[in-house]
């Protein structure tokens, strides 16, 4: 044993010695953390550059030989009539869904926040659905759509109306996954604003509250503006959740058209009828300059509010 | 805001009114009914727009083809007689996706696990030069989706064998950056003193993790285990990919095949018992512990 070093708060103070034990650490250190190093290195960062190098291949997967084309997949997907549909189709899922799931979310994180007995209770139960199987959802509210059978089509009917065909209209299939992915994870934004609605200053809502605020002013001048952090926050984690869905649309309706948004287009490329593997990477390395985009807003603001606050 | 806060101010700008300023009580007519209406009514129909759906699934999953294909609503199924369960099990290998979905699970998150408790010491504890730009790393590798890796991973794992086969399912998820992250943000709030002064006593890295570091880590490590055990257990995308046998699916991937081989509407009690088969597990593990799992998915959560 070393003489025991003088209670120092943090390590560095020891440095001067690059000694027998730093070296012992500097092995101790690649012995804990390297195993998980190379796993994230080879699944997470290689086939962001592999992807980058297959996009400039005209190849199909399965195939032995690949041409390499340059920009053609993307000169192909800009320009062909697959763009518009699919980054349209993307935009409105996403917009859809994320404001869909936060509107919704912040008016349940209210209710949640009510001094009732239950809201325990409750705040679990409406977490529920964001940690249930994308597959097992999917699989049961595509019974509730169902325009023969589904409970859906008999409350309809009740009311005089004909079930629309959910499944086999391209517009009401991409409705129909919106409203089911927002069903999924509005739980998540509730329990999210909750705290954030929690973490609000007592004082001020008490203040105002004297001042003659009614709740509904109290919560739109004073919670809604104090809570845009935790707005923030959440607007880029749905935001990027909703751009990566992919098992609530592939189960509700299998053969995409109405539902391609770029990550299913890019799965049904590769792995659905074609096998276009270039192509499919392309759109893949579209898919994730955007997301960048987005993560590089997130970074900036997750490194000074939300980890280290 | 909230019902029991609201009528307790009293009304300052009620001067119009020319009776006696209500008194509130906390039981009176009034307020009672306003909790009712602003406390209970938003949570009860909350609650219940979550729960339906989940009711549904469970009571179609005992009907008969001839309760479900019917123009009238049955609500309640006439027996509670698995037989749906039993098609649904005999019908696609149900109980090897069920193996497989519990190897996965357990051998995946179990790796990863450990995987994140070594690596998150090793950032917090062991002296290493450049352990920011380390860490800056797995924050990055933390927000890039795994969506968009599937075809090189693909591609990597097919060319290894890796195809058809449980371990060619686990290998590429192994890499933790969520469990990394989460833990070595617990492990930073530990007082230094305590890890001083196993040292002090001789303990080395090893026996300073798993003496000292890990055992008062439990919840954290509880957290990260539960959410990871959650996600691998849903997994989708890449099962689906990297299989395309029957004997090496999982759950979720398997029970597209049952969707598959029932397509008109007398298949659906069967589909909802193989939804109960594949929700029920986590939905269990979620009602005992939501509280770590709850504070695992929105604490650290940058990715979903």
């Amino acid at each position: 044993m070393q003489p025991a070093p003088p209670p120092a708060p943090t390590p560095p103070a020891a440095r001067p010695r690059w000694s027998a034990r730093s070296r012992r650490d500097f092995i101790v250190f690649l012995a804990l953390a390297l195993p998980n190093l190379v796993l994230i290195g080879t699944f997470t960062y290689l086939p962001l550059l592999n992807n980058i190098y297959y996009s400039t291949l005209n190849w199909t997967l399965g195939s032995a030989s690949a041409t390499v084309v340059g920009l053609e997949n993307y000169v192909r997907f800009f320009t062909s009539a697959d763009a518009p549909k699919v980054l349209g189709t993307t935009a409105i899922f996403t917009v859809t869904t994320v404001g869909g799931s936060m509107v919704l979310g912040l008016l349940v994180a209210v209710a949640l926040n009510s001094r009732v007995r239950g809201t325990t209770f409750a705040r679990a139960a409406v977490f529920a659905p964001y940690v249930l199987s994308g597959v097992g959802v999917g699989l049961v509210w595509l019974f509730i759509f169902d325009p023969g059978y589904g409970v859906l089509s008999w409350l309809l009917r009740g009311l005089g109306q004909q079930s629309p065909q959910w499944i086999n209209n391209p517009e009401l299939s991409l409705v129909m996954v919106i409203i089911v992915y927002v069903w999924k994870n509005l739980g998540y934004c509730a329990v999210v604003f909750l705290a954030g609605l929690q973490s609000l200053p007592k004082d001020v809502m008490e203040a105002a509250a004297l001042d003659g605020a009614g709740s509904f002013r109290r919560f739109r001048s004073i919670s809604v503006p104090l809570l845009s952090p935790t707005t923030f926050f959440l607007l880029i984690t749905t935001m990027l959740s909703s751009l990566q869905a992919f098992d609530l649309i592939r189960i509700m309706t299998p053969l995409g058209s109405g539902t391609s948004t770029l990550i299913y287009e890019a799965y049904l490329q590769a792995f659905g009828a074609y096998n276009r593997a270039g192509y499919s990477a392309a759109i893949s390395v579209v898919l994730f300059a955007i997301l960048l985009v987005i993560t590089v807003l997130q970074l900036r603001f997750v490194e000074r509010k939300v980890h280290y606050s | 805001m909230s019902a029991p806060t609201a009528p307790a101010v009293p009304r300052a700008d009620s001067l119009d009114d020319d009776g006696p300023a209500p008194r509130v009580r906390p039981f009176s007519r009034t307020n009672l009914v306003q909790t009712l209406l602003a406390g209970y009514v938003p949570l009860v129909v909350a609650v219940l727009v979550v729960f339906l759906p989940l009711l549904w699934m469970v009571l179609s999953s005992f009907k008969q083809p001839g309760e479900i294909v019917t123009l009238d609503l049955q609500v309640l199924p006439k027996s509670l007689d698995p037989e749906n369960y039993r098609i649904a099990t005999t019908t696609v290998p149900f109980g090897q996706f069920f193996l497989n979905s519990t190897v996965v699970t357990v051998v995946g998150s179990g790796i990863k696990v450990l995987l994140a408790i070594l690596t998150a010491y090793a950032l917090v504890f062991v002296r290493f030069p450049g352990k920011k730009l380390i860490f800056v790393l797995i924050l990055v590798a933390l927000m890039v989706p795994a969506q968009v890796s599937i075809l090189p991973n693909y591609i990597l794992i097919a060319g290894m064998g890796g195809k058809n086969t449980l371990w060619g399912i686990i290998l590429p998820g192994l890499g933790t950056a969520f469990g990394t992250f989460l833990l070595r943000q617990h492990f930073l709030t530990l007082p230094a003193s305590i890890m001083e002064a196993a040292e002090i006593d001789g303990a080395g890295h090893w026996r300073r993790l798993w003496q000292v570091a890990a055992p008062v880590s439990l919840p954290s490590i509880a957290t990260v285990a539960l959410v990871t055990v959650v996600s691998e257990w849903n997994e989708y995308i890449w099962p689906l990919i990297i299989t395309d046998k029957p004997e090496s699916m999982t759950l979720p991937v398997g029970l597209t095949l049952l969707q598959n081989s029932e397509g008109n509407g007398a298949g659906w009690g069967i589909m909802m018992a193989g939804a109960v088969l594949v929700i029920l597990p986590i939905l269990v593990v979620f009602a005992m512990l939501q509280r770590y799992i709850v504070a695992g998915l929105t604490q650290g959560s940058v990715t979903g």
